[in-house]
């Protein structure tokens, strides 16, 4: 009965029940009909013990190989039909992957929001620390202290908003240095920090103007503080924001708070002076100027050192500032002055969450 | 200031290969601000002749007047030719500027013989405008009699090519306003002598004999330190300004009226000094400058009548007020075209009081513009010289003579070491550079090494501390020499606390969809009454703006959400209908105090004036607002559309409260913008710090944004002092969880915080977290009542839980429930 035929006949026949076997549950039957507790191989796995000592090694190594076979066969029989019903399936649970996927889009930060936060990032780098002061300002903060008298002709260079009447000595800010007056009088020496905030003019809002609008200052007061000094840190400010080798010009000028004092341009980023003298190639960002008028600076004056009870031999300052509005306009582009007021979502959100 | 570029050529030697582009740079190193460099009358191309009107016939068959001219250009250019005109202004006999066919003016019109009114216009007699050299259209330009011969280049004449550089003159730079000052800038820039016109002695004839010059004064030499009249008999009022003068005038922005009034201005911009005509038969007794007496009146040039007080310096005869000194004239004393006798004033006014003046009566005029920047002191009687040598060479008259009162006048005198412009700069400038600089300018400089001993000239009343001495020495050395260096000790302690709270707010606020808004802080009572803001509310504005740009919105915003508002509004009119908007910034609250402290800038302010500098501003806190609507998620192939509503809103705040680390609790709120049953109070502890929910419909109608419209307001001044500085790293148990989920059912007022408080407090510490995962309302449950179903997760931080410690714990959470909210387990 358990003769070496018989034996590779059931081998025979379980490997041809498995090659017919299309898919894993009828391989499933097959694996018991074959492999199971009751296949022929094992009832005949279990005859070996009957049989006279001479026949069971023969026997039994026969049955051992065949039983080897059937299992290896479907094991190879599982694989296969598995990577079958993978790839089937895989393939009808495929969905459209370019299907709109945004559900809630991300919003944006205001575009002037994170150029000061840029801004105020190189100069944090540089070892400043963050300054800043009230909107609603006394006046002899904004003005007075900052060397500008009652009747200085610069009183009437800047239309202030005057909170409660002319008389109250309580002005919105026309800029940011008296965050310098307050940086002063509230901080241990050396002094270097920056000041962003929000000023008011009372200018009505058109293209190019704004009742309200930012400007980010600088400030360092030092022993030994120099001019120079102050065109290095404005060379280092020009380069991280605009890049590589861009460099600034400094033009005579008057500020009341500084003395000698400067207008700040930067070199443009864009064509880097080109475009000068070359109408082929015009430039609109400088406007075919190779420069941009970006701010004001200059060497603290000393009346501004001694309103705050500094020692105007012993220390020197510089101080910088420059529109916020004006800087975004010339670097990103930005047209029209009522898009960065207006609140309009389509205008902020092209910015993301860094301009 | 306007500055032709002719007339400083004739101050100073500019190489004539230099044009107006090249001048205007040299001037901008200098420091002066060069906005505009014109060429008067650009665009001319070709001849313009100087023309005799020969013969006018006048043409009548036409709708207007008009006439067929002889004019004579001179026999190199054809002599006689036939031309049409339009204008009337003129007469056969006068000298007028013609286009010949061929020329090109301004705007590209090109002049050509052409068919017209029955004849052949043969070119045109031109008007100022015409040939863009001014805005006067009345008619053509009437030259004087001796203005060119025939046939002569009328470009020069008329001024056609000359260039005017347009320069805006900041408040040190009083002396830029003259052509003088600008000049005296340009032959440092070229290296070239200057040749001071204001101090130039003009030769005037000998007094008259047995006349008596006006007389003059001054009642203080503080406000006037110097007042000179100058008198000039016999002029006759009917001789014209020459036409160089009036082109000039022109050039710089003036209008040419009569001879007296002309040279007035001529000398002004020349040199700086205001002066001021007076007819000399309407005036009584000595002209003297003096204080108002409270409660008098003048009417000035203007036609305005202006009420004067002792705050004011005027010009006074023995009839009363004749002047507001240095600014404008009275009418009573006027020059008119019956003048016969001038009265010149100079004068030396004190710039802060002529700015005062000039402020209080909002009365800016050129004169004042000078002397608020500062006139040169010594200058009066020069010019005044100058203007009665040009009175009487082209108006005649008899030079009577000057009086004159003047305070002793001192030069500013400034020490300075010499090392202090290379201190400051940072640069090496030996002392000998400084000293020539300084000379330069006008400076008189004493001493060599060490300390130099610095006077001022009269022209510059700027120069006043050594900070002043080092802008001239270092611009003049030229700021593009600076080296580029760096401090060296700049210590920073990076973002503070507060800083980085509103970075992270704003960041995390847009990274979940909200977009920022920075709107107006200016609101009016229409706003915060469509928000239905009470007069008790610490959200109602209170301070309020002297000189508002609207009346409609004078006040300053105590809330942020009238601006999100009106934003939110902007973005619906314009189709943005889905809105998730926020602001970060200061509201204003509380009262601006008006108590005026104003410390000496000498020395730093007492701490008591300090407080008392800040104890005058109003309480300005940082807060956050979004308002929200529309949808939030859009129907896609993903399912319907969500709409934002008040849980987006109450979301808001508790997405900055877990930026923050800080507990926030969220009770029932009320509060009259918002929803009565759609309120939620934004708690930390027992203070309200916040408000979210959906807005009113009675606010949503009134500000007609969106039904269901949503807003949220927060302290963030008040979440970031409750933030926690330096958070604990917590117990990261790596031991089994246990899920347990129950339902509750609890009546419908008891709120799900008070319930998701109360298991929290059952379970005990094994709870590591709790959820509230559905809420159901219905059949299944009793009437007035709710089932609120929670996932629970219990976990040890040393063991794994057994089943019988699990159930505890779910036990003592819904007894705690049962408890405290009537809680039964459904
Ligand atoms: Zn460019």
């Amino acid at each position: 009965m358990l003769s070496a035929d018989a034996i590779d006949g059931m081998a025979r026949d379980a490997c041809a029940a498995i090659a017919a076997a299309s898919t894993l549950a009828a391989l499933k039957e097959v694996r018991i009909a074959h492999a199971g507790d009751r296949s022929p191989l094992a009832l005949a796995n279990r005859e070996i013990g009957a049989l006279p000592p001479a026949a069971k090694a023969e026997v039994g190594k026969r049955v051992g190989e065949a039983r080897g076979v059937v299992k290896s066969a479907l094991d190879d029989r599982q694989v296969a039909l598995e990577i079958e019903r993978d790839e089937r399936v895989l393939a009808e649970e495929s969905v459209d992957v370019t299907l709109p996927t945004v559900r809630e889009a991300v919003g944006g930060r205001h575009p002037l929001t994170t150029l000061i936060e840029r801004v105020c990032d190189v100069f944090v780098a540089m070892g400043y620390d963050i300054a800043e002061g009230p909107e609603v300002e006394a006046e002899w903060v904004n003005f007075d202290a900052l060397n500008v008298p009652p009747d200085h002709p610069a009183r009437t260079m800047q239309d202030t908003f005057y909170v409660s009447s002319p008389d109250s000595g309580v002005v919105l800010r026309t800029q940011t240095s008296p965050i310098q007056i307050r940086a002063m009088l509230e901080r241990p020496l050396p002094i270097y920090v920056v000041a962003p905030g929000r000023v008011f003019r009372t200018d009505e809002l058109d293209a190019t103007h704004t009742p309200v609008f930012h400007q980010v200052e600088g400030l360092a007061i030092d022993e030994n503080i120099t001019m120079a000094d102050l065109k290095g840190t404005l060379d280092h400010f020009a380069q991280a924001m605009f890049g590589e080798g861009i460099v600034t010009r400094l033009r005579p000028s008057y500020f009341p708070f500084t003395e000698p004092s400067a207008e700040l341009d930067v070199q443009c980023f864009v064509c880097r002076g080109s475009s000068v003298g070359n109408p082929d190639r015009p430039c609109r960002t400088c406007g075919s100027e190779g420069w941009i008028e970006w701010g004001g600076c200059g060497m603290v004056n000393p009346r501004v050192l001694s309103a705050v009870g500094i020692d105007p031999v012993r220390y020197r300052g510089f101080a910088f500032g420059m529109g916020i509005e004006r800087t975004l306009m010339f670097r990103n582009g930005v047209t029209d002055m009522r898009d960065m007021v207006e609140g309009d979502i389509r205008f902020t959100r092209a910015f993301g969450l860094e301009s | 200031m306007r500055a032709p570029v002719s007339w400083l050529r004739e101050l100073v030697d500019i190489p004539s290969s230099e044009g107006g582009r090249d001048i205007a740079e040299r001037l901008v190193r200098a420091g002066l601000e060069v906005e505009t460099v014109e060429v008067i009358g650009e665009g001319v191309v070709g001849t313009l002749v100087i023309g005799h009107v020969v013969e006018i016939e006048e043409l009548a068959e036409f709708k207007k007047p008009i006439r067929w001219c002889q004019v004579d250009v001179g026999p190199g250019h054809g002599g006689v030719r036939g031309i049409i005109c339009g204008a009337r202004n003129f007469a056969a006999g006068d000298i007028v500027v013609v286009a010949l066919p061929g020329t090109v003016l301004p705007g590209g019109f090109m002049i050509a013989a052409r068919e017209t009114y029955g004849h052949t216009s043969d070119g045109m007699i031109c008007s100022e405008r015409e040939l863009g050299l001014g805005d006067n259209h009345d008619g053509i330009m009437v030259l004087p009699a001796d203005a060119g011969v025939i046939g002569a280049d009328a470009a020069p004449i008329v001024g056609v090519g000359d260039e005017v550089l347009d320069i805006a003159v900041t408040p040190d730079r009083g002396y830029a306003l003259s052509i003088r000052g600008i000049a005296r800038e340009l032959a440092f820039s070229y290296d070239v002598e200057f040749d001071d016109p204001g101090v130039r002695v003009v030769a005037l004839p000998a007094p008259a004999s047995g006349a008596v010059p006006a007389d003059c004064g001054s009642e203080d030499f503080g406000a006037c330190e110097l007042f000179t009249m100058r008198t000039v008999t016999g002029f006759d009022p009917s001789a014209p300004s020459p036409l160089w003068m009036q082109r000039r005038l022109v050039s710089c922005g003036m209008r040419p009226v009569s001879l007296a009034v002309d040279v007035t201005n001529y000398v002004m911009l020349e040199l700086g000094q205001p002066l001021h005509a007076f007819d000399l038969d309407k005036l009584s007794g000595p002209v003297r400058a003096g204080w108002a007496p409270a409660g008098s009146r003048l009417e000035t040039l203007d036609h305005v009548v202006r009420d004067l007080g002792p705050e004011d310096l005027v010009i006074m005869d023995d009839s009363g007020i004749i002047g507001l000194a240095g600014t404008m004239g009275g009418l009573t004393s006027e020059i008119d075209d019956g003048t016969v006798n001038i009265a010149l004033e100079a004068a030396h006014f004190s710039s802060g009081v002529v700015a005062r003046v000039s402020r209080r009566h909002r009365l800016s005029t050129e004169a004042s513009r000078r002397f608020e920047r500062g006139v040169d002191r010594v200058l009066a009687p020069y010019a005044s010289a100058r203007a009665a040598e040009l009175l009487m060479r082209f108006g005649g008259g008899t030079y009577v003579g000057m009086t004159a009162v003047e305070a002793e006048y001192r030069p500013s005198r400034i020490s300075m070491p010499a090392s202090e412009p290379a201190d400051v700069a940072g640069m090496p400038i030996d002392s000998a550079t400084v000293v020539r600089l300084l000379q330069s300018v006008g400076c008189e400089v004493a001493g060599s090494d060490g300390t130099l001993t610095v006077d001022a000239p009269s022209w510059r009343p700027d120069l006043t501390d050594p900070a002043d001495l080092v802008e001239e020495v270092v611009r003049l050395v030229g700021y593009d020499t600076l080296p580029s260096t760096l401090p060296t000790s700049a210590l920073g302690h990076g973002l503070t606390q507060a800083q980085r709270v509103r970075r992270r707010v704003g960041m995390a606020l847009a990274a979940r969809g909200a977009i920022e808004v920075l709107t107006y802080p200016f609101v009016g009572d229409r706003d915060l009454d469509s928000l239905r803001i009470a007069a008790d509310d610490p959200c109602r504005a209170r301070v309020r703006l002297a000189n508002p740009l609207s009346d409609e919105q004078p006040m300053l915003r105590a809330s942020l959400l009238p601006g999100l508002v009106a934003a939110a509004r902007r973005n619906i009119g314009r189709g943005n209908f889905d809105l998730n908007i926020f602001e970060l910034g200061s509201v204003f609250r509380g009262l601006a105090g008006e108590t005026l402290v104003r410390p000496s800038v000498e020395h730093r302010p007492t701490d008591a004036e300090w407080s008392a500098l800040n104890a005058l501003l109003p309480e300005q806190p940082i807060v956050v607002g979004c308002v929200l609507a529309g949808e939030r998620i859009p129907a896609g192939w993903w399912g319907p559309s969500r709409p934002y509503d008040w849980s987006d809103a109450v979301e808001s705040a508790q997405v900055i409260a877990e930026v923050l680390g800080v507990e926030l609790t969220i009770a029932r709120g009320s509060d009259p913008t918002f929803h009565p049953g759609r309120c939620a109070a934004l708690m930390i502890g027992e203070a309200q710090v916040g408000v979210a929910g959906e807005l009113h419909p009675r606010v949503i109608e009134a500000t007609e944004l969106p039904a269901r419209a949503c807003a949220m307001e927060l302290s963030l001044d008040a979440c970031r002092e409750a933030a926690t500085a330096v958070r604990r790293a917590p117990a990261v148990s790596t031991h089994p969880v246990a899920k347990e989920d129950l339902a509750l059912v609890v009546a419908d007022d008891v709120p799900a915080s008070a319930v998701l408080d109360s298991l929290r407090e059952g379970a005990g510490d094994l709870l590591e977290s709790i959820r509230l995962f559905d809420v159901y309302r219905g059949s299944q449950v009793a009437e007035g009542h709710r089932s609120l179903a929670f996932a629970l997760k219990f976990r040890a931080a040393d063991r794994t839980l057994d089943a019988g410690e699990i159930q505890l714990a779910r036990q003592a959470a819904i007894d705690s429930a049962a408890r405290t909210c009537g809680a039964t387990l459904r």
